[in-house]
């Protein structure tokens, strides 16, 4: 799948081989404990402030599932500790740890690294 | 150290490793593997064409056999053995010692001696490598024939039609999965496959694979013939026995290595396991049969529990292009006097088979196609001789309740095996349930790893575990999800008398964790029916359309319902709805409650439309919430000769009391004005319906998926007791319901039926009436127009847009033109383009 690989090929596997810090927003412009699209190039990413933990994740925007747009608008949560997110089509839910769908046989989605920097967001690419 | 050398590096190969190295750490483990890779996961092989990658198959990576000492060598074939030195040469030259070798070969696929089997376009379906090569060539084609009519040629079936090509499978048997299901099951199970797009061809045996250098299409036996552009042959498998044969190691005649009940071939230093194995004149194509193999090699080597490889149960449960197939213990009824008992239902597309002992007291085994729900329970009939009940029939004939299913996990005995892969039994899960205290089903997957294979024995494990905590005298509690150890009930009780008005709060203080996609928008709805205030005020634990306060489809555009309470609406109303829907280019359709959906609407619309609307004085229909719906009403004693009374006026009145209250699922509600019910509200939530002395209130129908009429609470009552009643019964249908669950299954659940119902709501039983009014009359002063709270506040508007670093609109939404309106693109056509 043409968009799925597109997403991979920005998807680091570990942290050294980032080349790009994408400056996406300030921190006040994600809602508290949810989620926000953001624009990179051609790419669609959400961004999901946990608020309660005081950490951020980054995945594809694209729900695996009926290829839509929408992941950013879904409901976080966690199951046994790690971060989920629930598409808000189906409620497909994706770790956003490793990408792996939890309630389903759905492809993994890409995951991005987050980092918080003077009150921005970065998100990590690959280029 | 015991230096061992495994050749063959396919799923059995790696299993055994895995389980050598989890037992002892006394040995040297070599493997040789022929392909370019490490072991992949071939029993999923097909999804290589739904997108996973070559990597996304590997069962493990490099790094796992560095990290665990193994030393992998790939794409080394071992080309001949030297039993008198104990070593092996692989087709570069190396040498290698060896104390123990076990031989994992595998098997490759069998392709049956037909003239032009050489052209180009003919492929197997079996390596990494096979699947690569036919991609790269399915681009330039259309149509794609398959030989083989068995579990693995429909898997490559599957594949082409994941592939786009027109597929057609050809099988030489009568039917398709001989060795599973019977002509009957097949011929189900070939109507399935043809509403799937796919061409079958049964008896068909080819004699020629035609074409000039490429393959133009293939004839058969009886003279007939079939265009095809590739042809795909998967027609079953050949063991790689080749290697022990030219080392002077027995192999059956038809071919497999031939071992001993411990997997010991004539070499005493030898052994052999997985597909590549002959054992009791059996070799086994599967996986499991394998890994069993692989067990009682290592418990040889680690001289722990020695056991014998006793044959396997060919038992099989999948799903074969969605469609489930069930075949299991003695399918076909060989069994001297077994009786047959078959269902075949054609319009389901379903067929069970079931073949009982001549004395009618064991199954013996049988085939299921199109719903193999029963599969678990059958298979565990068999297995442990579970005595018959007296009409055997209703196995299959009867319906599959639950309840069916828990007796029936009831009197399986201790020994029953339940987890297949991890080889669980029912006493172990029982044991682990009674000692470690357990209660969810997460829970006892951890301890056991029951359920963590293939997840088919979940819904046994369920039920033990169910069965077991009743045993123990658990009450089994009806808990949220993870994140609360409370009802939804209990919570509305804490919210309340706590006074918790977030979910951080509530949170907080009675659960823990993060919440999730269950309990937050459980809590927003009890906060929302408790407090009502904004539900804006705490968006993200919002189901996404009470989040953007409206309705979310297909593609990602949004709709909007504006209130028409009662369906009653001015000309000039209709024309401003038609106006905006004109300006922003939505698609208009007239709902089932009587009011009009507007469609199509980018997220950064909403707002601008919504003013648009409250300009021309509408209101939020509270269509994307669980929430008061419509009040539908027929035109009533105003205008039809026949009304009794003003049911547009009672609607009117009603729909407007209500609007914008929230409840566990959504409710709808209907006025008819005479006893013809033109309203139909004898399938709404609550329903009034005229007489000559007043109105009758029914409530608790619903339409659906399982409809269910509304029941007669009262009759003849004035307007105001009528409503009150109505307050009292939403009230208490609010406090006391599980989440997402509408009127009807609320009624059907509770206790002492409509009879209970009555004495609280119409006799005041519990004393709580004052209480439902009171609570009903604060929510109702209390509506507000979220929509307006949007308009009204430009802070709240922010979060009305796709990106939040750009003022782009999301460039994926598209739309085509259908009877003059618009319309999203197909997702699934979408889906597709995008692959």
């Amino acid at each position: 799948m043409e968009i799925l690989n597109q997403l991979r090929t920005h998807a680091a596997e570990n942290l050294c081989e980032i080349k790009i810090w994408f400056r996406a927003a300030h921190i006040s412009d994600f809602p508290e404990n949810g989620g926000a699209c953001i624009k990179y190039k051609d790419l669609q990413i959400a961004v999901f402030n946990f608020s309660r933990r005081n950490e951020w994740y980054a995945c594809q925007n694209l729900c695996p599932h009926k290829m839509q747009m929408v992941l950013s608008r879904g409901m976080i949560g966690s199951t046994d500790g790690d971060p989920k997110i629930a598409c808000p089509f189906h409620k497909k839910t994706f770790s956003l740890l490793n990408g792996q769908c939890l309630n389903g046989e759905e492809e993994k989605i890409s995951v991005f690294p987050v980092k918080v920097e003077d009150g921005f967001i970065y998100i990590g690419f690959t280029k | 150290m015991t230096r061992i050398i495994v050749v063959g590096n396919g799923m059995v190969g790696l299993k055994f490793c895995e389980k050598l190295i989890s037992r002892s750490a006394d040995f040297e483990i070599i493997v040789y593997g022929e392909e370019p890779r490490p072991a992949y996961d071939r029993v999923h092989l097909s999804s290589f064409f739904s997108g996973s990658s070559a990597e996304d198959l590997l069962l493990t990576p490099y790094s796992w056999y560095e990290s665990n000492k193994i030393k992998l060598l790939t794409g080394e074939l071992v080309t001949s053995i030297d039993r008198n030195e104990k070593a092996v040469q692989t087709h570069s030259g190396r040498k290698d010692h060896y104390d123990i070798l076990v031989l994992a070969t595998g098997s490759s696929a069998f392709v049956p001696n037909i003239e032009g089997v050489e052209r180009n376009g003919v492929f197997v379906y079996r390596t990494i490598e096979d699947l690569i090569q036919i991609r790269d060539y399915a681009s330039k084609i259309k149509k794609a024939v398959v030989i083989g009519g068995g579990l693995l040629g429909l898997e490559a079936a599957k594949a082409m039609i994941d592939l786009r090509l027109e597929t057609h499978v050809v099988e030489f048997a009568q039917r398709l999965m001989p060795r599973q299901v019977d002509d009957d099951g097949s011929a189900i199970l070939v109507n399935k496959l043809q509403q799937l797009g796919i061409q079958v061809h049964i008896n068909k045996s080819t004699s020629r694979i035609e074409g000039n250098g490429k393959l133009e299409g293939l004839t058969f036996s009886n003279g007939t013939s079939i265009d095809a552009d590739m042809l795909v042959i998967s027609a079953g498998i050949r063991p790689r026995d080749e290697l022990a044969k030219n080392s002077g190691l027995n192999v059956h005649q038809r071919g497999g290595i031939l071992v001993d009940d411990f997997m010991k071939t004539n070499d005493e230093n030898i052994f052999a396991i997985g597909e590549a194995v002959c054992h009791n004149n059996m070799v086994y194509g599967l996986v499991a049969p394998g890994y069993e193999m692989a067990e009682v090699v290592v418990r040889q080597l680690v001289n722990d529990h020695i056991k014998p490889f006793k044959g396997f149960d060919m038992s099989t449960k999948l799903k074969l292009l969605g469609v489930d197939v069930g075949s299991f213990g003695d399918a076909f009824g060989e069994t001297p006097g077994s009786i047959p008992i078959a269902l075949k239902d054609n319009r389901n597309g379903v067929y069970k088979r079931v073949n009982i002992s001549s004395d009618g007291k064991f199954l013996l085994g049988g085939i299921l196609v199109g719903d193999a729900a029963q599969y678990h329970l059958f298979h565990q009939m068999v297995a442990n001789k579970i005595p018959l009940p007296n009409q055997p029939e209703s196995l299959i004939f009867g319906t599959s309740s639950k309840t069916d299913e828990t007796s029936g996990v009831k009197n399986l005995p201790d020994s029953a095996q339940i987890c297949s892969c991890e080889n669980i039994s029912k006493g172990d899960l029982v044991f682990q349930i009674a000692q470690s205290g357990v209660t969810t089903l997460d829970g006892l997957k951890k301890n056991t790893k029951a359920c963590t294979g293939c997840g088919g024995c979940a819904p046994m494990v369920n039920d033990i575990l169910k069965i077991t905590l009743e045993s123990l005298g658990h009450k089994v509690k009806k808990t949220l999800c993870e994140h609360f150890d409370y009802s939804r009930q209990e919570l509305f009780g804490i919210i309340k008398v706590k006074e918790l008005r977030t979910f951080n709060q509530v949170l907080d203080s009675h659960g823990r964790g993060d919440g999730c996609e269950v309990c937050k928008p459980a809590v927003a709805s009890l906060l929302a029916s408790i407090w009502n205030e904004p539900i804006m005020q705490q968006p993200t634990i919002q189901d996404t359309n009470d989040r953007y306060l409206a309705n979310i489809q297909k593609g990602g555009s949004y709709s909007v319902v504006p209130r028409i309470a009662g369906g009653e609406i001015t000309p000039d109303k209709l024309m401003a709805i038609g106006r905006i829907a004109q300006k922003y280019n939505l698609y208009t359709k007239i709902t089932g409650g009587q009011r009009i959906d507007m469609f199509g609407a980018r997220v950064d619309q909403l707002p601008s439309i919504w003013a648009e609307l409250i300009e021309e004085g509408f209101e939020s229909g509270h269509a994307y919430g669980k929430a008061l719906r419509t009040v539908k009403s027929c035109v009533g004693s105003t205008w039809c000769r026949f009304g009794v009374q003003d049911s547009v006026a009672y609607a009117i009145f009603i729909e407007n009391r209500y609007k914008g209250l929230r409840a566990p699922h959504k409710i709808k509600g209907a006025v008819s004005g005479c006893i013809r019910e033109c309203a139909e509200a004898q399938s709404k939530d609550f329903g009034i319906i005229a007489t000559e002395k007043g109105w009758n209130l029914y409530v608790c129908g619903n339409g659906g998926a399982r409809p269910q009429h509304a029941k007669l609470l009262v009759n003849d009552v004035d307007m105001e007791t009528c409503t009150k009643l109505i307050d009292r019964f939403l009230m208490f249908y609010i406090r006391t319901a599980d989440p997402l669950t509408r009127t009807a299954t609320w009624l059907n659940k509770m206790e002492g039926g409509l009879d209970y119902l009555r004495e609280v709501i119409i006799d005041d039983k519990l004393g709580i009436c004052d209480l439902l009014e009171k609570e009903m009359k604060e929510l109702i002063e209390g509506y507000h127009c979220e929509w307006k709270k949007v308009v009204d506040d430009p802070e709240l508007q922010k979060q009305f847009k796709h990106f939040i670093n750009s003022d782009d609109t999301d460039p994926t939404l598209s739309f085509v033109e259908v009877r003059e309106q618009k319309l999203p693109s197909n997702w699934n056509e979408m889906r597709d383009k995008n692959k």
